[in-house]
């Protein structure tokens, strides 16, 4: 057992050495999907980027976009009926949706990675796991079966596995929960990749293992200064780990804002409804906050603001018009640095 | 500490909610699984291929006469071997030409439908019926009646299907079209339990089902409202393709001489009679087979178009 | 109900007795559940078992919301099977309103269900997709018609969509046309057609959606307060838990660790793995990440098929010693506190109680 300080862990964003500019950057992306019953509108118009060394944390509710987004950057969406009719994914400044396949599935795997919430069903069964992390080093460096192995256990070792030389050989399913989500950390770093998205790493996880996972995760990211998108719709999580946050609704980036600067003053009624709603482990409260209503139907999606249905604060114009993200500032005008909202009334909701 | 003032409670807002967030959500209308997978099907051209071929073939078997006002066993040897379609005359006697014993060929296509049809259905529903209700019992309630189905299963697994129904088909000396439906049935209910023991399996752990439970619901109302209404949609899909393989195997095992026989007028002995004249007069072999063919692909495309309907994971 | 045979008839009567409020309602005593594991096809033999539930005892008060807290696999959800009589327990007696209802069978355990119902977790499967609203809510009157007649029926469902917040108009509507939130509220309209005392809630609200969580939560509170219901309420989310809940137990591999009010677990715990788990929960409040003291496990959880002998946490445990291997720990208020008044002074199963404090106090 350890007993961890956190005072010193608080992770600073650096920048890439041979690379200006951020690392990853989505622009304007849309992604639709073609189903039975119309077109499902799973993103319209999602902005943001990630530096080296950075956490950006997507948060978001079921069908907010914000899976199907991660889905999009690694060219794994099913198409069909996915489809992506415009938008740009930019890794270091290239535009991924223009690339060959050849060429974009040089970048997956080997510069972008991915964790996956399910580690079962993400590991394949049949295959011992350190021929699966081998595999990364036979396909990709083309080492030796033998050298692949040891390569393997050095990966088992760095994520923590316990006796990863006896291990070596076992199945997943011989693993626990929390251990096979180590393997597909470890299988995600297996090639150093210049930045790991995490869809939900730890959801399936129990609390005790979740807060492993996450520390390792962290510590993972700082040594190797890798950019990290953490997907989640945990609050509490994202809090721990995370530097900036871009807060999805229906599609859609609500508010962007520096991890402090959002928990502290939301500027928009969506994340304040949420952290509102949330129960307290240190507070015990009569009645929750309850946005009302319900999440946005993909297929239908409201006019104007997507959220006005169930915010507070609608007024006529947020039925008929989108509003912008647009930069939020201090009451005085003055620079909120990486701080954005996509709300008509954002002046009213971070400072009234 | 949460401001209490600003507190709206949720129960109001839910019940302002439905008129609220999606106005279309109102005018939609009730929709069952069933009715979804309806619709699904009446958008499946294979379905409608299918279901327009099947509804004439029944049609045909229920009533001959409709179709032709000769007869298939009335031979005329003057039209001995007469053959060659005349485009001119469709459906009269003569169009599809004569066989051996100068019956007419078509009057036998339009009349030996109604003994493919009789076997196929038959079949198809005492195997559904015995199976389901055995793998209904076996699946649902395990323990001996599990154990006791499972081993029969697997033996009767182990007889190849054509084989048994000629084991079976060689211990009676008449050979009625109720005989080839008992023998083709007893062989084929297992596979119908079978199925139907997998899906009851994977229903009776779902959360309804103990819900029901936890009401304090019995075991009838457990297998009729929950469990079988659920466990249905593999067993339909099976029993449709199914019901185009015995058919078949009611023609093969004519054709074997060991089904139906003569004077039973059916394609299967038509055929078996056609290959013997194969060298002298073609068209005998040719029109049941082709009958034969489009009847067992219909069902199996009517069972592929049910598949996909209710099946959501193919969606 | 002419036709029940005497003990039914007493077993009902004793059923129909009210209790007061703050009367335990529900008692349950050393219950266990072992699942057997079994090799061979044929001629099964028992190679061991997987002990699920081993020894839980606790009480539930009227009117009270009791949580039971605890990670995957920790037993908590099996013994709301038990107390459903899903699963047949082992050993143990749960007694309601002093009938043990682990061994009722027929009419009187029926009559027993009409008080105790269940809202399941899954909002998605435990609603049957070939039902409409108005027969799920409505079958628990086909099941026991002495509760509404026939022709009341179609109203009092539609009372109680509207007592959960549905439009009573979707009465003909089926499950898939609803959304995780609004299905959870048929689930609980269901729970509720009986009229029943006691709800025991499977993690009603972990498959919602976060802006819906309140909602449902908020909602189970107050149908609380309105049919003066006692609540069993499992979750394996502690925050939630802690705003639900009046008592709460901690549950650790089939046993039940430290149980006392909402107020001596969370703020005075004194079982080192409920200390753990306190301070492993991610707090949505980036400022408490740089001054929280976190307590990092080491490990997983053992298999219940083979636990750890004599207390069951002290492999992951850091004060196990010697005594922890071969004495198992009772649930009991630990001697140092026995008889002082402090909030730290409630049953706790560790030979090494002691008060830490994990959660922030504001």
């Amino acid at each position: 057992m350890t007993i961890i300080d956190n005072t010193a862990t608080v992770p600073s964003p650096r920048d890439g050495a041979d690379h200006t500019g951020p690392l990853l950057e989505v622009r304007d992306l849309h992604v639709e999907f073609h189903t039975r019953d119309g077109v499902a509108k799973a993103v319209n118009g999602v902005n943001y980027s990630v530096n080296a060394g950075e956490t950006l944390a997507v948060l978001g509710e079921s069908g907010s976009g914000k899976s199907v987004t991660a889905q999009a950057i690694m060219g794994i969406l099913d198409m069909p009926p996915g489809k992506i009719p415009q938008g740009e994914i930019l890794f270091r400044g290239q535009d991924m949706l223009k690339m060959a396949e050849e060429e974009r599935r040089k970048i997956r795997g080997r510069k972008i990675a991915m964790i996956f919430q399910d580690a079962l069903s993400s590991l394949n069964p049949v295959l011992s796991v350190g021929y699966q992390l081998g595999e990364m080093f036979r396909v990709h460096q083309g080492l030796s079966k033998k050298d692949a192995t040891v390569k393997a256990v050095e990966l088992m070792d760095k994520v923590k596995i316990p006796a990863a030389k006896a291990r070596v050989s076992d199945y997943p399913h011989q693993f626990s929960g929390g251990m096979r989500q180590r393997i597909m950390i470890a299988m995600a770093l297996a090639l150093e990749p210049d930045l790991i998205i995490a869809d939900e790493p730890t959801t399936a996880l129990d609390v005790t293992v979740q807060a492993q996972v996450m520390d390792l995760l962290a510590e993972l990211q700082q040594e190797y200064n890798m950019g990290l998108i953490l997907i989640t719709h945990d609050l509490g999580v994202v809090a721990d780990v995370a530097d900036k946050i871009a807060v999805m609704y229906a599609g859609r980036i609500v508010e962007q804002a520096p991890v402090h600067e959002l928990y502290k003053r939301p500027a928009h009624p969506y994340t304040k409804g949420l952290l509102e709603s949330i129960p307290r482990l240190d507070q015990k409260g009569q009645e929750l906050y309850a946005i009302k209503g319900l999440p946005p139907n993909l297929l239908r999606v409201p006019t104007g603001c997507a959220f006005n249905p169930r915010c507070p604060k609608a007024d006529d114009i947020c039925r008929t018009e989108i509003p912008a993200l647009v930069p939020v500032t201090e009451q005085d005008g003055a620079d909120l640095p990486g701080r954005t909202s996509a709300c008509h009334f954002w002046k009213e909701t971070i400072h009234g | 500490m949460l401001d209490v003032t600003k507190t709206a409670t949720a129960v109001e807002d839910a019940v302002a909610l439905p008129a609220d967030p999606a106005p279309a959500a109102k005018q939609e209308k009730a929709r069952s699984l069933w009715g979804d997978a309806w619709v699904d099907l009446r958008r499946n051209p294979y379905f409608l291929v299918a279901s327009v071929l099947i509804f004439f073939l029944l049609l045909v078997a229920a009533f001959p006469g409709l179709f032709t006002s000769a007869s298939p066993t009335k031979g005329d040897l003057v039209r001995h071997f007469l053959g060659k379609p005349e485009l001119g005359s469709i459906g009269s006697e003569g169009w599809l030409g004569y066989d051996g014993q100068g019956r007419s060929v078509y009057a036998r296509l339009i009349y030996g439908t109604r003994a493919s049809i009789i076997v196929g259905v038959t079949v198809t529903a005492i195997v559904t019926l015995v199976g389901g209700v055995m793998g209904m019992l076996a699946g649902y309630f395990g323990g001996w009646i599990d154990a006791l189905l499972s081993r029969l299963t697997d033996i009767f697994f182990g007889i190849p299907f054509l084989l048994g129904a000629m084991v079976v088909l060689q211990s009676f000396v008449e050979r009625t079209v109720w005989v080839v439906v008992f023998a083709l049935a007893f062989l084929g209910w297992t596979q119908m339990a079978r199925v139907m023991r997998g899906a009851v399996i994977t229903v009776k752990h779902a959360d309804y089902v103990h819900a029901a439970k936890a009401l304090g619901a019995g075991t009838g109302r457990i297998l009729f409202r929950h469990i079988l209404p659920n466990a249905m949609a593999p067993v339909i899909v099976v029993a449709t393709i199914a019901l185009g393989g015995y058919i078949s195997a009611e023609a093969t095992l004519s054709y074997l001489g060991l089904g139906l026989a003569a004077p039973t007028v059916s394609w299967g002995v038509d055929i078996s009679t056609g290959v013997d004249q194969i060298r002298v007069a073609q068209h005998i072999l040719l029109w049941p087979s082709i009958m034969l063919s489009i009847t067992v692909l219909a069902f199996i495309m009517l069972g592929e178009a049910v598949r996909n309907a209710l099946d959501p994971k193919l969606r | 109900m002419a036709d029940l045979s005497k003990n039914d008839e007493a077993v009902a009567a004793a059923v129909e007795a009210p209790v007061g409020r703050g009367e335990p309602i529900l008692q349950v005593r050393n219950l266990k559940k072992h699942f057997p594991l079994t090799q061979g096809i044929v001629f099964k033999k028992q190679v061991g078992a997987v002990k699920a539930v081993d020894g839980v005892s606790f009480d539930l008060y009227q009117g009270e919301t009791l949580g039971i807290v605890g990670e995957s696999g920790c037993g908590k959800s099996t013994v709301a099977k038990l107390l459903m009589n899903l699963e047949s327990a082992t050993a143990g007696e749960v007694f309601y309103k002093g009938q043990d209802i682990t061994k009722l069978s027929g009419r009187a355990l029926k009559a027993v269900r009409r008080n105790i119902q269940m809202v399941f977790q899954d909002p998605y499967t435990s609603l049957n997709p070939r039902m409409t609203v108005g027969d799920i809510i409505g079958e628990p009157f086909d099941i026991h018609p002495e509760v509404a007649p026939k022709g009341d029926r179609r109203r009092k469902v539609q009372e109680l969509l509207d007592v959960v917040g549905l439009n009573p108009e979707y009465i003909n509507r089926y499950p898939h046309q609803f959304s995780g939130g609004q299905r959870q509220r048929i689930g609980i309209a269901r729970g509720l057609a009986l009229n029943p005392e006691i709800i025991i809630c499977d993690e009603p609200v972990s498959a919602l959606d976060v802006s819906v969580q309140a909602q449902v939560i908020n909602l189970m509170g107050k149908l609380q307060d309105e049919f003066n219901l006692s609540y069993l309420f499992i979750a394996h989310d502690l925050s939630i838990g802690r705003h639900i809940s009046d008592r709460v137990g901690v549950m650790y591999l089939g046993k039940m660790a430290e149980i006392g009010t909402d107020e001596q677990i969370y703020e005075h715990p004194t079982h080192p793995y409920t200390q753990a788990l306190l301070s492993a929960v991610p707090v949505p409040d980036p400022e408490a990440r740089a001054h929280r003291e976190r307590i990092i496990l080491t490990g997983d959880v053992p298999s219940p098929a083979n636990p750890p002998s004599g207390c069951s946490f002290r492999t992951r445990c850091w004060k196990a010693q010697e005594k922890c291997s071969q004495e198992t720990p009772l649930l009991a208020i630990p001697q140092r506190f026995d008889g002082l008044d402090t909030p730290a002074a409630h049953l706790s199963a560790c030979h090494f109680a002691e008060e830490k404090q994990v959660v922030p106090v504001h």
